[in-house]
């Protein structure tokens, strides 16, 4: 799960980590009553969307007057923007972050994260902040400072000494900087953050240190055990069947092909994805209805697939394990004679009681395919779907 | 031979008088795992699943010999559960729970350093040694024995592929499914030490998906010390960057983890990859040159024969 900068400051002022003045707006007026509290100018209005890339695509802008921030309230407010990571349609805005304006010393990249093959929190710093840090890992490696931290004692001292004096700040920088990493630490270890990233951290002229961008994805693993993380969901950031779906436990991702598919488990859903594409079709979604496929849960996979307008036919690849495939083949029949499913569609049922299954798929009177395998499953229903005109690859 | 289990292995189930608990301790026990404990915290004297349900593993072990354990246990617990079957000794851990904090299991594996304890999963179907040994959730009937190891990220997509080459008439000397979380226990590089050193595995299939790193290591372990044939498969080739496609591990991020970098550099480590699940069973028949019956004949793994495969 992301949060939104303007929350994931608020945490980090809770975890004693400094941030810059500031406060989220809705509105216009709002936002230059915002400017007026923080009591200088300039004030910075920055775009809250879940997408990096915003300074550059015009979505952070520095005003040095209430008319000011009005103008650049109203450009923003309610207008998609469009970064290098949302997609060509961009994102809606609808909040914007007001905050003190503040003269830069240096500024560096900061982040923790978990080490997935070490499976340790990692922090990687580098001087190169306000950059992004996959270009400069992939030109410069030795600019990317790493410290391992040992979970069973969790971050020390010496940490923010070896990292404090490598990225070059004075003595007296040391020891603000180690409760920064502590308070980043802690995000990390006990509200269930699995990613922070400042980018920028700065000094300020007076040597202050500060995170001047604040960045925190959460563990979704994490996030029900914590309902102060859930409440900073927002919903209007997440694609509207995605969050249907989710209400149902069913793991939907949406793309952009023509071909609808339902599998249970999430391997064989990409799987299926992949031989779709290798068919010559192209993929609606990812979809996975968990291991033991009920009508219900097929229900509503085939209810969200179908909201789909993208989605020109249906391929159901089951392979069933414990859950027996003629249950899932009653299932399939049940949920398609309910939800009226009007374009092509491929079923292939596998694994215990497969013959059963389909039976009783053949003998529905239901206007579908059966395929034995999930190449044959593939092909048909590649077959069976007019090509799009524009094929695409991407998400959303 | 096999790895990691077998009939001899001694089966205690935490979370056992729970409904996943029962049902799978009992279809483990009914494929012919000798089944002999439970645990559950404050049922400690009843019995479950016709075993004796004890209030701690360390009881469990004591007084039945335990020494493989599969967790049920729901997620906020699982992780605690973990550490009290190493703590307790139990050298083989498997757990199935799904769900499991990534920072919970970042402890557990800084716990489990230095003991010699394994752990296979989180998130995960478990492990099966066919006609012998079945820990884990995966339906028996599709499994058959032979001379592939199976590994593999994933839960129904090893299914397919076991399926395939049982068909084939070939089989499997074991299956392990390692999970699809970002941290957790055996990697795909241990269990291909394993299958390598064991006798009776011939080839083996290695079944990856996008995120993280374990199938780049793998393919440097294949190039550096495997003469067995590997045949490797990637999910996710279509997967979309930035995107969670189920498993907690599964995601394209800053663009490392993509399935065409796996793919190549599995590729590179010699690996045989096919980029269509539906020929794995094929193309390991392929490679055993055995296309059509099992034999019980073993090929010995002689270094001049490696990898002329591609």
């Amino acid at each position: 799960m992301n949060i939104h900068e303007y929350q994931a400051k608020q945490l980090f002022a809770h975890y004693q980590i400094p941030v810059p003045r500031g406060r989220a707006a809705l509105t216009a007026d709002d936002a230059m009553a915002a400017a007026g509290e923080l009591g200088g100018w300039p004030v910075v209005v920055k775009a809250q969307i879940h997408a990096g890339g915003r300074g550059k695509a015009g979505g952070v802008k520095l005003a040095r007057s209430t008319e000011e921030v009005a103008t650049i309230a109203r450009s923003l407010l309610g207008r998609p923007l469009v970064t290098h990571q949302t997609g060509p349609q961009g994102r809606l805005v609808g909040k914007l972050l007001v905050e003190q304006g503040l003269s830069i010393g240096k500024e560096f990249y900061l982040s923790l994260l978990v080490d997935r093959t070490a499976g340790r929190p990692v922090i990687v710093a580098s001087r190169e902040g306000g950059m992004e840090i996959e270009k400069v890992a992939a030109r410069h490696p030795e600019k990317i400072y790493k410290y391992s931290i040992d979970p069973a004692v969790g971050l020390q001292p010496f940490h923010a000494r070896a990292l404090g004096f490598r990225l070059g700040l004075s003595a007296e920088q040391i020891g603000p900087l180690s409760r920064l990493l502590q308070g980043l630490y802690r995000l990390l270890s006990e509200a269930g953050a699995s990613q922070v990233e400042v980018n920028p951290l700065i000094t300020t002229a007076t040597g202050e240190l500060l995170a001047l961008d604040a960045k925190v994805g959460f563990d979704d693993n994490a996030v029900p055990l914590h309902p102060e993380i859930l409440a900073l969901r927002d919903l209007d950031e997440e694609y509207p069947l995605e969050v249907e779906a989710s209400k149902y436990n069913l793991n939907y991702v949406r793309l952009d092909g023509t071909i609808g598919c339902m599998v249970n488990g999430a391997g064989l859903a990409m799987a299926t994805m992949d031989v779709i594409k290798l068919a010559g079709g192209e993929p609606a979604n990812f979809l996975d209805v968990g291991g033991g496929a009920s009508k219900e849960t097929v229900k509503e996979a085939f209810r969200i697939l179908l909201s789909d307008v993208n989605v020109r036919g249906v391929f159901v690849n089951i392979f069933g394990g414990i859950v027996r495939c003629e249950r899932i083949g009653g299932g399939i029949v049940d949920a398609a004679k309910e939800i009226e499913v009007k374009v092509p569609l491929v079923v292939r049922l596998e694994g215990t009681n497969a013959a059963e299954g389909r039976q009783i798929l053949a003998a529905s009177g239901l206007k579908l395919e059966v395929a034995g395998t999930m190449w044959e499953g593939a092909q048909k229903i590649v077959k069976l779907v007019p090509k799009p005109a524009v094929s695409a690859g991407g998400v959303r | 031979m096999s790895i990691l289990v077998n009939k001899e292995s001694r089966l205690v189930v935490q979370g056992i008088t729970g409904k996943e608990g029962s049902f799978h301790a009992a279809a483990c026990r009914d494929y012919g795992t000798r089944l002999v404990a439970g645990v559950t915290p404050g049922k400690g004297g009843t019995t479950a699943e016709g075993v004796p349900v004890f209030d701690t593993v360390e009881a469990a072990v004591e007084k039945t010999g335990a020494d493989v354990s599969m967790i049920f246990v729901p997620a906020r617990f699982a992780a605690d559960a973990i550490m009290e079957a190493a703590g307790a000794g139990v050298k083989l851990v498997v757990c199935i729970t799904e769900g499991i904090p990534v920072f919970d299991m970042v402890r557990v594996k800084r716990f489990l350093e230095g003991r010699p304890t394994r752990l296979i999963g989180p998130n995960c179907p478990g492990i099966i040694t066919p006609d012998e040994c079945k820990i884990g959730i995966m339906p028996g009937f599709i499994h058959r024995r032979g001379p592939v190891g199976v590994v593999s990220r994933s839960g129904t997509l090893t299914y397919e592929a076991v399926w395939q080459i049982s068909q084939l008439g070939l089989g499997e000397t074991t299956c392990i499914g390692i999970g699809g979380d970002p941290v957790h226990g055996l990697d795909f590089v241990e269990v291909l030490e394993l299958f390598e050193r064991d006798g009776e595995t011939e080839a083996v299939v290695l079944i990856g998906e996008i995120g993280g790193e374990d199938e780049e290591r793998a393919a440097r372990y294949v190039k550096s010390s495997m003469s067995k044939p590997v045949v490797g498969f990637i999910a996710g080739i279509t997967a979309p960057p930035g995107r969670r496609m189920g498993h907690a591990g599964a995601i394209v991020a800053g663009g490392k983890g993509t399935a065409a970098a796996k793919m190549e550099a599995l590729a590179a480590g010699g690996v045989t990859v096919v980029n269509n699940p539906t020929q794995i069973g094929e193309t390991i028949g392929r490679l055993l040159k055995r296309p059509g019956k099992s034999t019980s004949s073993r090929r010995s793994p002689s270094s001049s024969t490696r990898r002329k495969r591609k």
